[in-house]
């Protein structure tokens, strides 16, 4: 998977969950600052990434995944 | 120091009967019938496949991606806190967020989520709960969305007192204006727990009724053929306020909350009081609370919920507390009984019949019972002027609250 298929795939997430635009995802957004995901959408983000993308993303590692980018990053090496 | 007058500035609702209260209002005073049959395939195992369901579907009215994280309680008790905010005027003053406390209940609370959110438990395990779950089911979550939502920061209280709740909060509303804690409480009750397990329960105490093929016939105060209640979702809001507050930005007026009494029975954890002591306890305090004269409370909005007992013991109770001179009506005949909102549903109907000089006819009441001495309006709404009116509202637990509203 690409990381540009990763980044559709996370825009779809975010739409479903936090109503996020897919036209405004992009890797160097931040999900608090620029997408304004809250700690508990961003939960929801992780659950519904985990299985899209066949992956685990563990609650320690959330914490570092701050931008689109840093998860796209994250999910490219995990899968 | 003398007390604060306290005036009812706004009004909301979204009932089986209509999404705002205009349309709620008109289906009253025309007798219209907000049950209808449960068509969901959970609902065929049951004994009860009848109940009063929203007019309007709260997802017309909210955002997909609020609707998820709100418990279809709280999603209502939002919609119906916007409209009397903006009724009231609100929208645009922006009051002192200090000065504004919210006091909404719940009967049963997010007891839909919880079953909605167990069942993905079982199915798909622990992690996949929603992290939202624990602020959609918390009792209190209807009133601090509310809080959230209109910047109220004099306190967000959330009473419980069963069918009793919706008359409890706007009691609490009035006494946190009174005390000086806010110049504005949004005040009110929230219920949506039309589900099998629900009504399970309540069908298994035998509290409701089973007219499962004539549904809108099923919901019939003091009638000979009465066979319990009939479950109902909405929330109603009333925006109560301090007089002085309300006549310095020139608010319209409604009505003015004059009094409130409260009393438990210490009697039975769901059986009324046969006599109904505790409803006139209830009903006397909330008359010298209003400092209004028996013979002024020409009309009374009456708990009446059709069920064979307590239908009675609210009869004898209004004897005993008022004589035999009020006028009744039973609104829940048309919404069904919507529980923790019913008091404040009611409450609204109580308002507006003194707004408008007008009582919302009691539907289905073909064969009085027996006992039914007082002089209920049945069919046809009646005009009359009311001075003053009283609404009841009684819950399991032994709960009585009696609300007291006069003309300004």
């Amino acid at each position: 998977m690409t990381r540009d298929e990763i980044t559709a795939g996370l825009a779809e997430i975010l739409e479903e969950v936090a109503g996020v635009s897919p036209d405004d995802v992009a890797e160097g957004k931040s999900f608090t600052d620029d997408l304004d995901v809250d700690s508990l959408s961003m939960v929801e983000v992780v659950v519904a990434a985990e299985e899209k993308f066949g992956v685990k993303i563990p609650d320690n590692e959330v914490q570092n995944l701050k931008t689109v980018g840093d998860a796209v990053s994250y999910i490219e090496a995990q899968s | 120091m003398t007390r604060s007058d306290v005036v009812v500035t706004g009004l909301g609702a979204t009932t089986p009967l209509g999404g705002d209260v205009a349309s709620t209002w008109d289906a009253m005073l025309n007798g219209r019938s907000g049950v209808s049959a449960l068509t969901q395939e959970w609902a065929e195992q049951l004994p009860v496949r009848i109940a009063a369901q929203l007019a309007v579907d709260p997802a017309i009215v909210l955002d997909r991606v609020k609707l998820r994280r709100l418990d279809r309680s709280e999603a209502i008790a939002l919609i119906a806190a916007h409209q009397a905010w903006a009724d009231a005027g609100l929208a645009d003053a922006r009051p002192d967020g200090e000065r504004v406390g919210v006091s909404i209940g719940s009967g049963i609370g997010g007891a839909v989520t919880l079953l909605a959110q167990d069942d993905i438990l079982e199915a798909s395990g622990p992690r996949r709960v929603s992290p939202h779950t624990v602020p959609m089911l918390m009792p209190n979550g209807p009133a601090a969305w509310v809080g959230l939502e209109l910047g109220a920061q004099a306190g967000v209280h959330s009473v419980a007192s069963a069918c009793a709740t919706g008359a409890e909060a706007i009691a609490l509303g009035l006494d946190m204006i009174r005390s000086g804690r806010a110049d504005v409480v949004v005040a009110g009750g929230t219920e949506a727990v039309i589900h099998p397990l629900p009504i399970a329960g309540f069908a298994s105490m035998r509290a409701m009724s089973t007219r499962n093929d004539e549904p809108q016939r099923a919901s019939r105060p003091w009638d000979k053929g009465r066979d319990g209640f009939v479950l109902g979702e909405g929330a109603g809001i009333v925006v109560l306020e301090r007089a002085e507050h309300a006549a310095a930005r020139g608010a319209r007026v409604y009505a003015r909350l004059a009094g409130s009494g409260i009393t438990s029975d210490g009697y039975d954890i769901v059986q009324p009081h046969p006599e109904g002591a505790g409803a006139i306890r209830a009903i006397e305090k909330a008359i010298a609370d209003a400092d209004v004269a028996k013979s002024d409370i020409v009309h009374v909005n009456a708990h009446a919920t059709s069920t064979p007992v307590g239908d009675l013991a609210e009869i004898k109770a209004l004897h005993q507390a008022l004589g035999d001179h009020p006028v009744l009506t039973a609104t829940k005949s048309m919404s069904g009984h919507l529980l923790g909102a019913a008091g404040a549903l009611e409450s609204i109907a109580t308002i507006l019949a003194i707004r408008d000089g007008v009582v919302p006819p009691t539907i289905n009441l073909d064969d009085p019972d027996d006992s039914l001495d007082l002089d209920v309006v049945t069919n046809k709404a009646r005009e009359m002027s009311i001075e003053a009116a009283l609404n009841n509202s009684f819950g399991f637990g032994g709960h009585n609250v009696a609300l007291v509203f006069t003309r300004v």
